[in-house]
């Protein structure tokens, strides 16, 4: 990788003073799992590193009763911590699905969201490709088979950060800090399409960094899971995937948060699988029928027509396991 | 293009003077140390200034930094761009843990951060300061093995021997926290390390087959 300096900021007043304005020139390194990875093949060349690890580290009680998370706790961290499972499980039954164990050690909450496509197009030097500043999405005339079945390109990566499709379920959000201070963002309204921003997977500007998740205390009768399909069980990310918060009243769904994930280049809310399943008694049948209303829309490309029944295997299978249901 | 890293170099091991033995004897000396200063004085560092308010920042060239590896402190001076695996194999002598794929998915690197396995190819040495590392080099005591090295040995969980060094330290840093493993536990724990020639059957026998590991 290209030589870089580095700063070790000791808190977020010196890690904000030392980014800058051009985008890629300086990055802040947490984890480092994705980001040296990135440098390594010349994807990105920071003049310089900002440490941002000895920000906020801690898992916290919120005033209302919900849990903020630092950008700086570990996957491991959040894995082993006992209130963030029992309030929020899917968030972190993905954590435990990332990657390898020495990546769960090192990897960050804020590098998990934050992390660049896995595209493998956009990941190799040699493709100058349209997330790169070049003029083509190789994957529309190439290999595409694990690529997005939403949205209307011209990019047509999948979002590679689990633990953001469950940040959308849990009605998350989070705290950007910038010169000129701290702005909440809903997590849904984080994440951008690449017809918005195609430079960029979301809002943060050059100069902000992600250094809080907020959760929501669970609602009375929130039940929620999250159902991975995957062809590799480590050292790979899922095919697709799906996270369903559910408000339930006995068997009876008041109202549902279904997200899908590794479809579409921003984690991919199904408001139609929300619409079919409120009301409803839960069972096999009405959590397929939001399944099926869920991957409605989708738009396959030429070699991913597959990934509609994955999804939608998915979102029946988190439903179901959200209401504690045998999951066939 | 920008020069690709430095020790691109370790492909070309020919015969002659092998690069190891030419690394172990002058690439942690003076020679190179004195090359690189003379570089970094080169360097500009109207990038450097940044605003008034910002902390500074060191590099791009040599920084001294201290390790603790295995328990003895290594004063070294390298890169900030320098991984714990590069600077413990190209300036400090100590070639164990393998480099291999160095995008942290193959696991040969792995080593023992504060009680946890980590890829030391995805680390920098820089931030490894302050914690305490221990590598390969550190199991065994003179000529006896560590009772994982000793296991692996009679389960002959090796092939090549090259995924050797980062699955020892997995199953190390698994069997200290959880002596008596389930299979579905010790092939949780091995799930960041790849065998190439496919020898995991006797991986997981050797963790499995362990017995008294305790940090010592």
């Amino acid at each position: 990788m290209k030589a870089f300096s580095y700063v070790d900021a000791a808190n977020e007043k010196d890690a904000l003073a030392s980014l800058g304005t051009e985008r890629n020139q300086v990055l802040a390194i947490g984890g480092g799992m994705d980001l040296l990875g990135m440098m390594k093949d010349y994807l990105v060349q920071p003049v310089r590193l900002v440490n941002v690890k000895r920000l906020d580290a801690t898992i916290a009680r919120t005033p209302d009763g919900g849990l903020r998370i630092g950008s700086a706790v570990r996957l491991i961290d959040l894995i082993e911590h006992a209130d963030a499972r029992r309030m929020y499980p899917a968030l972190v039954e993905l954590a435990e699905q990332v990657g390898t164990p020495q990546i769960r050690n090192a990897g960050t909450v804020g590098g998990n969201l934050n992390q660049r496509p896995r595209c493998w197009y956009f990941r190799n030097e040699e493709f100058h490709c349209l997330k790169k500043g070049g003029a083509t999405c190789f994957s529309v005339n190439g290999e595409n088979q694990f690529h997005a079945i939403f949205g209307e390109g011209p990019c047509h990566i999948v979002h590679p950060s689990n633990l953001a499709v469950a940040c959308l379920a849990y009605g998350a959000t989070f705290r950007l800090a910038g010169p000129s201070g701290a702005r909440e963002v809903e997590a849904e309204q984080y994440f951008q399409m690449p017809d918005h921003n195609l430079y960029a997977e979301n809002v943060l500007q050059p100069n902000e960094l992600l250094t809080h998740v907020t959760l929501p205390a669970p609602m009375a009768g929130l039940k929620s899971a999250a159902y991975e399909v995957r062809f590799k069980q480590a050292h790979d990310w899922p095919l697709a995937f799906a996270t369903a918060a559910l408000v339930m009243e006995g068997q009876t769904v008041k109202s549902a948060r279904i997200v899908m994930g590794a479809v579409a280049p921003v984690p991919w809310r199904a408001n139609e699988a929300e619409r079919a399943l409120a009301g409803k008694t839960l069972s096999e049948e009405t959590a397929g029928r939001a399944a099926l209303a869920a991957v409605q829309g989708a738009q396959p490309m030429s070699r991913n027509a597959y990934k509609v029944r994955v999804a939608r295997t998915a979102v029946t299978r988190a439903i179901l396991k959200a209401g504690g249901m045998k999951v066939v | 293009m920008a020069p690709k890293d430095e020790t691109r170099s370790e492909l070309d091991e020919r015969s002659g003077v092998s690069r190891r033995f030419f690394l172990k004897t002058v690439g942690a000396g003076g020679v190179a140390a004195s090359v690189i200063d003379g570089l970094q004085e080169a360097l500009p560092h109207a990038q450097e200034a940044g605003t008034a308010a910002a902390p500074a920042a060191i590099g791009p060239g040599p920084v001294p930094i201290t390790l603790n590896v295995n328990g003895q402190r290594l004063s070294l001076k390298v890169e900030p761009r320098t991984t714990l695996l590069d600077a413990l194999r190209n300036h400090a002598g100590q070639t164990g843990n393998k480099r291999v794929c160095d995008r942290g998915s193959c696991g040969a690197c792995t080593m023992i951060i504060d009680g946890r396995t980590r890829y030391a190819c995805s680390t920098l040495a820089i931030e490894a300061q302050g914690h305490d590392i221990r590598s390969i080099e550190g199991l065994a005591k003179g000529t006896v093995l560590h009772p994982v090295q000793q296991a692996f040995a009679e389960a002959d969980g090796m092939m090549c021997g090259f995924c050797t060094p980062g699955f020892v330290m997995s199953a190390v840093a698994l069997l200290e926290k959880n002596p008596h493993p389930t299979v579905e536990e010790a092939k949780r724990a091995l799930d960041g390390n790849i065998c190439r020639c496919g020898t995991y059957v006797r991986v997981l026998e050797a963790a499995l087959k362990t017995k008294g590991v305790a940090r010592g």
